[in-house]
């Protein structure tokens, strides 16, 4: 009995050390290569090597990170409401929300595009797009805030944006869904073959300020657009999308719309378009749309509706579109460093095909047209294509590149990222990623000019990553090196929202040019308290504006009476700190917004509309001294009828009354 | 038995080392210096008395200009008496302190605070720091020749 229990423990431990030395290299907890540790430590009090610069999906907002450490460091809110910074809610960002729909307080953003001089990142905007009520952002990449929102007219989703071509000219917008538009909108939904329009909008931006203005818009056959990229270097003046659904079915088309072995790759040529608008041919349309700019000296945004709009119609402007045949359902759409390659990635496809530019333009010029889609010439395959990469993966998605020849394509339905050779079309390395990526990022992965170093997969399936939080898990992201032959896995970090794209830039193109503090001598707000002595509290009929100024530890007036049922009391809070990292906030009982959060030398105001009578605490919300718990006020709520001055004060030798 | 039991304790172990695989624990050797390169303290070069013109009499539009870089700046914490507010009140500080003390207070409060004795019992007494107000070296003496006015020089 003994030698039994002896033999099966002996057992036991030779088959520990059987497992120990097979150790499963593609385990859910992977092979985590020797130096990974290090290579992506940052010491505490050091920075990291690049931003990234990441889309929050359905939070609507954009994340940066630290690579590689992979530190959160800042949420900007960008589409969707946030009340932690009064985004969409104090008065100054509610225009910023605003659209021909009214005020829409959540969007789902998707993409970044990060703005380039000569197709190399040159650290001024990065750009976003809203997939629902289609709309694209441009954040200030000194502020780190979103500075512009511009409305998508003549558009059922803005998918295939904000891309941008190489000079940041113009960033693009494209119809993920066709809907039916100019005037017919009241249709059956089954007549979307006769009826359904897509369009691609060329939204141009200024080269000083970054302010976008749609310059024209293109209308197309009713598909579903997906992806694109603009050319350069030797493609600059053509852009690419990707295009799905060309059986233009309006009902399951998780079916329906994966019929066709081919789908199409769009080649638009902007410059010619830019011809034909210069010439005239464009066809001014009456629409709607909103056009939002805030404004960094009033501290304040404002709210545009503009009517019109510029399109060309392809089927009277030839020369301005083709269609390539593409397999199958593409989604991914990208451009070599050198603009010479256009790398298709069809989701259902077994390949990945990659069309050659010159042989585009040779194709054209000979008109080797296979067909014609609603009115647009298709050119041939054969004629168009570099070749095809073979047996790559099951669910090619999208592909970033470095600068050495090589591409990363993504795969989603494999889970893994394929490192392959551009000019011979050979399959050199893959990594596992846990699990199902979606997008990827190379830093300069879409430039003419690639940082590499690594590359960072953006995964939609989480599961077992991360201790687990019940049915709802964080999002998870993978960084690897690729400055060796082999891709090495060296770092999870969890993300926000449900990142898709996102691009990372050196932290010295960016990091020398952030902003500290707004400065006093230029704020321009009309409610700003510049200096104690300009606080107080006046009365417009039922209108109350409180000019307040917060510092170190006191807000000046901090007692206030006077105020009635039925009024409506606008905080117009100045903090007139003029240090680093030194914001005050802003609280007041039963606001029925948010809070207040202001930096150094910013005004911002918060309207409170009390519904009680008595006296209501406020309070500053940000840590700011060490008598930051003194920070604090009252304000006396008196009944409509009642005789109650208005009077505001701090410190018991100062009451005044209002003048 | 003891030992079996040791045996499959020694397998437990070379298996979480063989798993461990080749994972080196070396964490970077943390350098000081290199990490607060990063984090300036110093925003700009300490004033002397040496650097310091008296003006006598006094150059009114320093004074007036001095007077709006308080009201905008200063005044929420600082009074023309010698009341303390959050810092302390400003009649007498001309005759207390030296004009480079004051200049530097205003625009290296950060070395002040760090170096400067009195400048460490004043922030003992206050408890908030003298904050950075972004004022540069010209503003400070425009500054600094209203505190003179304030004090009753002409």
């Amino acid at each position: 009995m003994k030698s039994i229990i002896f033999k099966s423990i002996f057992g036991v431990g030779i088959l520990f050390m059987l497992i120990a030395t097979a150790c499963k290299p593609k385990g859910m907890q992977t092979a985590v290569q020797g130096d990974a540790a290090v290579k992506a430590y940052v010491p505490p009090g050091q920075y990291d090597e690049f931003y990234n610069i990441v889309s929050g999906g359905f939070s609507g907002q954009m994340s940066v990170y630290g690579i590689p450490s992979g530190r959160l460091f800042r949420v900007i809110p960008v589409f969707s409401v946030d009340p932690e910074k009064s985004w969409g809610f104090s008065e100054e960002t509610k225009p910023m929300l605003n659209t021909s729909h009214g005020f829409v307080p959540w969007d789902d953003l998707h993409h970044i595009a990060l703005s380039t001089t000569d197709g190399i990142h040159d650290g001024r905007w990065a750009f976003g797009n809203a997939n629902n009520t289609p709309r694209i952002a441009r954040i200030d990449m000194t502020t780190f805030r979103t500075n512009e929102i511009l409305e998508i007219p003549n558009s059922g989703g803005n998918h295939s944006s904000p891309f941008i071509t190489e000079n940041t000219e113009y960033v693009v917008a494209g119809t993920r869904f066709s809907i039916p538009m100019d005037g017919k909108v009241d249709v059956p939904i089954n007549s979307y073959k006769e009826n359904f329009k897509g369009t691609v909008s060329f939204i141009s931006v200024d080269k000083n300020n970054g302010t976008m203005n749609i310059a024209f818009q293109i209308l197309l056959p009713g598909v579903n657009f997906d992806l694109a990229r603009a050319g350069k270097g030797k493609s600059h003046g053509w852009f690419f999308f990707s295009c799905y659904n060309s059986e233009q079915a309006n009902t399951l088309l998780e079916v329906n719309a994966s019929q066709k072995d081919k789908d199409f790759i769009m080649a638009i040529n902007w410059k010619k378009a830019e011809e034909y608008v210069t010439a005239g041919k464009a066809v001014k349309k009456t629409v709607r749309y909103a056009h939002n700019i805030y404004d960094e000296n009033s501290h304040s945004a404002t709210s545009e509706i503009k009517n019109e709009v510029l399109v060309l119609d392809p089927k009277e402007l030839p020369g301005m579109v083709y269609f390539m045949p593409c397999p199958k359902s593409p989604h991914g759409c990208d451009t070599d460093p050198t603009g010479e390659y256009i790398v298709g990635s069809g989701k259902l496809a077994a390949v990945i095909p990659v069309f050659s530019f010159t042989k585009i333009l040779a194709a054209i010029d000979q008109k080797n047209f296979d067909s014609e889609y609603d009115g647009i010439p298709v050119l041939k395959y054969d004629a168009v294509l570099h070749g095809e990469v073979l047996k790559p993966g099951l669910g090619p998605l999208h592909t970033e590149f470095d600068d050495n020849g090589f591409a990363y394509t993504s795969f989603f339905v494999s889970s893994e990222i394929v490192k392959w050779k551009i000019s011979d079309l050979t399959v050199v390395d893959r990594v596992p990623t846990y699990y199902s990526i979606g997008h990827l990022c190379v830093p300069g992965g879409p430039t003419k000019k690639p940082w590499g170093k690594y590359v960072i997969a953006y995964n939609k399936i989480t599961k077992d990553r991360y201790l687990p939080t019940g049915p709802e898990l964080t999002q998870s992201a993978q960084l690897y090196s690729i400055d060796g032959d082999k891709m090495k896995l060296l770092l999870d970090f969890p993300t926000i929202g449900e990142p898709h794209y996102a691009e990372a830039i050196p932290a010295e193109l960016i990091k020398p040019k952030s902003v500290k503090i707004f400065k006093l001598e230029e704020n321009k707000h009309p409610y700003a308290t510049l200096g104690e002595k300009q606080a107080k509290v006046e009365r417009k009929g039922n209108d109350v504006h409180v000019y307040m100024s917060s510092i170190r530890s006191h807000f000046v007036p901090d007692n206030i009476e006077g105020i009635k049922m039925g009024d409506h009391v606008y905080f117009h809070v100045t903090n007139l700190e003029q240090d680093w990292d030194v914001p005050h906030g802003f609280a007041v009982k039963g606001a029925n917004n948010a809070e207040l959060l202001i930096m150094p030398g910013e005004t911002q105001t918060l309207l409170w509309e009390p519904n009680r009578t008595g006296v209501f605490p406020m309070y500053c919300t940000d840590f700011c001294s060490a008598l930051h718990q003194e920070m604090q006020g009252y304000i006396r709520v008196s009944p409509a009828s009642s005789n109650v001055p208005l009077t505001f004060s701090t410190g018991a030798k100062m009451p005044q009354t209002e003048q | 038995m003891k030992s079996l039991i040791n045996f499959v304790f020694l397998c437990l172990i070379s298996m979480m080392l063989a798993c461990s695989g080749g994972v080196k624990k070396e964490i970077p050797q943390v350098d000081l210096a290199k990490i607060t390169e990063n984090q300036p303290e110093i925003h700009g070069t300490l004033v002397e008395d040496k650097d310091i013109v008296i003006n006598n009499p006094l150059k009114q539009d320093w004074v007036s200009t001095g007077k709006n870089i308080y009201e905008l700046k200063c005044l929420a914490c600082h009074k023309l008496s010698d009341e303390k507010l959050v810092g302390p009140g400003w009649s007498g500080v001309t005759k207390k302190r030296q004009p480079s003390w004051i200049l530097n207070m205003i625009t290296n409060v950060d070395v002040m605070l760090e170096t400067d004795e009195e400048a460490q019992k004043l922030l003992e007494q206050c408890l908030v720091r003298m904050p950075n107000q972004n004022i540069s070296a010209e503003e400070s003496r425009q500054i600094l020749e209203f505190m003179f006015h304030n004090d009753g020089q002409k």
